[in-house]
């Protein structure tokens, strides 16, 4: 009996999964594929068309000077938004918890962004690469994001919308084992929590 | 609910392979062997007691009977030679000797040709809830029962673990460590965390027998959870789990199925590494709650009476107690990168460095008596290897040359073996060898596994 409840867990837990995502996958954009173009007018309008209404009286429309594009990012779910983030990483030098100048400029854009959508709540990821120790890193990776947290409250985002959490080096972007893996993987990264 | 199932289940599991100790009546010798067993068994000059440990004898000829036997003779051939205590009969001669059929027919000549001097004999007999198993060590040469007793149950493995563990004390003065158990962090399960926006793994708490047999998972949060650590009563289990977003310190009391959440509540910030003092009332570990990087802070088993140990600018980290409760050492970054420290349990007085010989050293583990060494992970290369410094002498010495990378060293209960994390094999494994870098022994397989500690 107990035997058999230990092994049902991870069949149990093999269907949530692919439940999930199966999920997942339909909240994925859909690819896109072009789209026929509609059939052109015809001269064979119907005769027994109504004539149509007289002109309601009102104000000729306000056409703006530019084209109004659809907010994507403002539309977006909040997977979709992290996914393809308007809110760029930074990365740290080995052992290193400074901020570069091209970190400083990041991080001006992100600031940019946050202004310009003031109610997301951001966490900012500290992470490491796999040459630190695992338990000296949950240290260095709070570093990293304390930094960069430091850095966007400076420029006027309320500290109330960016957590900070570490996570060593358990949740590498890049499982290499080279430096072009590990520059990827001593970052502050951005995921947006509520907007 | 499936937290409740499955830990219920384990301790079922844990419940029926117990075998009664302590309240087991001495065996009855026979007529021509002392009753007053437990003598020692001594080897050549110099040389450690050669010992012949054949299969034990299926007295029921049943197939459980038989399978307990074999798995009794193999089990414990193997725990005693963990230790090194004796030198053994290979089994491929122990295989030209008859083999004896009760406890009246050992052909002590023939292992007295072999130059043995002590075979452990013993025999199974079915019973209604299991087994019974007799063990004797003769001494070879007077024929005599140097050590005997019975033990019931069905788990074979716990019962050759018992008789090593006992083997060890009577003959040796060894405290064993068959017993024991490891503690490791694994991504085996393949789960991906729930509620997350990015592809992530789970981690989950495992634990293992010493040998890495029997491993069990004990914790379901589906999240990340990391940095075990046994308490010293090894019925519980202290961690850093994720699953309330930010790094939390929780401990899981195994055999009961419940979890206590230490660290929690608004302005707690992260809290990480947990680490039980000797005497398993109170719990070390980092946290971020004053605001600035981690620091270390004491607190009771059950989360109350804070203590702020350290009070600086910079990372304070990763300790580990003094056997005697006395003394933490821990990591800090005060010097650039991270050294080894040792402050006095109670916070007073200035941190002591370590480590001395390194860029960059972290994870100490101070090892039990006899012994006065801590091992540590120092950086070496583009990896990591484990060294030990020798506490009275300050002298280090190193265990692992470079293969892969290895970290997160934890002493066994009598200091003569580690436990450590190592890339050697491909993924991240765990291993245990000897305190001088001999017998070298994988002990996990399946997924990445990481961060072991060795019960008491």
């Amino acid at each position: 009996m107990s035997t058999h409840a230990m092994r049902s867990i991870p069949k149990f837990a093999a269907v949530l999964l692919l439940l999930f995502a199966v999920g997942c996958h339909k909240n994925k954009p859909p690819v896109v594929r072009p789209v026929p173009p509609p059939p052109p007018p015809t001269s064979t309008t119907p005769a027994e068309r109504p004539p149509a209404p007289p002109e309601p009286v009102r104000e000729p429309t306000i056409v703006p000077s530019e084209p109004v594009a659809e907010d994507k990012i403002a539309s977006a779910s909040l997977d979709d938004l992290n996914r393809n983030s308007p809110l760029k990483p930074v990365f740290f030098a080995l052992d290193r918890d400074e901020l570069t100048p091209e970190n400083l400029k990041t991080l001006d854009e992100d600031a940019a962004v946050l202004k310009k959508y003031p109610t997301w709540t951001v966490t900012i990821e500290g992470h490491c690469d796999e040459r630190g120790t695992a338990e000296y890193n949950l240290a260095l990776g709070e570093r990293r994001a304390v930094a960069a947290r430091a850095y966007l409250v400076s420029l006027g985002i309320s500290a109330d919308r960016l957590r900070t959490v570490s996570y060593g080096k358990e949740f590498p972007f890049d499982p290499g084992h080279d430096e072009a893996a590990w520059a990827k993987n001593r970052r502050a990264h951005f995921v947006v929590t509520a907007k | 609910m499936m937290i409740k199932t499955s830990l219920t289940a384990a301790a079922v599991a844990l419940a029926l392979i117990a075998i009664p100790r302590a309240d087991q009546p001495p065996p009855a010798a026979p007529p021509q062997q002392p009753s007053d067993i437990s003598t020692t068994i001594s080897g050549e000059a110099g040389a450690p007691p050669r010992l012949a440990v054949p299969d034990f004898i299926a007295v029921s000829k049943d197939a459980e009977s038989v399978a307990i036997a074999k798995t009794i003779g193999q089990v414990l051939r193997d725990d005693l030679e963990f230790e090194r205590e004796f030198s053994f009969i290979p089994k491929d001669v122990m295989a030209t000797v008859p083999a004896a059929t009760s406890m009246n027919d050992v052909p002590f000549d023939r292992w007295r040709e072999l130059n043995a001097d002590g075979v452990i004999v013993g025999t199974v007999e079915k019973t209604a809830g299991g087994v019974r198993v007799t063990m004797r060590l003769f001494n070879v040469r007077t024929r005599q029962s140097a050590y005997g007793r019975e033990y019931n149950g069905s788990n074979a493995r716990l019962i050759a673990h018992t008789i090593s563990d006992e083997v060890h004390k009577t003959q040796r003065a060894l405290e064993g460590v068959a017993r024991s158990k490891i503690t490791f962090s694994s991504d085996r399960d393949g789960e991906r965390m729930t509620g997350t926006v990015l592809e992530r793994d789970v981690k989950e708490i495992y634990i293992a027998d010493y040998d890495g047999e029997n491993q069990k998972r004990v914790t379901v949060g589906r999240t990340l959870n990391i940095t075990p650590r046994w308490s010293p009563d090894a019925r519980s289990i202290a961690y850093t789990s994720y699953r309330r977003g930010e790094p939390q310190i929780f401990v899981s009391h195994i055999y009961q199925g419940t979890l206590d959440e230490l660290t929690k509540g608004a302005g707690s910030g992260q809290n990480w590494l947990p680490a039980w003092s000797p005497d398993g009332q109170r719990i070390c570990f980092g946290s971020t709650r004053g605001g600035g990087p981690s620091q270390l802070y004491v607190m009771n088993k059950d989360g109350s009476g804070l203590k702020r140990l350290t009070n600086d600018k910079w990372v304070n980290t990763t300790p580990t107690w003094s056997p005697s409760g006395n003394q933490i050492a821990f990591v800090s970054d005060r010097t650039g990168n991270p050294q080894i420290y040792i402050i006095n349990a109670d916070g007073v007085g200035a941190p002591q460095r370590i480590s001395t010989a390194e860029s960059y050293a972290d994870k100490p583990s101070w090892s039990p008596p006899p012994y006065n060494e801590i091992a540590y992970t120092a950086r070496t290369g583009p990896g990591n290897d484990i060294k030990i410094i020798d506490m009275a002498t300050r002298q280090v010495r190193q265990i692992t040359f470079g293969e892969g990378t290895n970290e997160s060293p934890t002493w066994a209960a009598n200091g003569r073996h580690f436990a450590f994390m190592s890339t050697r094999s491909g993924k991240s494994q765990i291993f245990t060898i000897d305190r001088l870098g001999k017998g070298l022994k994988q002990i996990t397989k399946i997924g990445n596994n990481q961060q072991p500690d060795w019960s008491r």
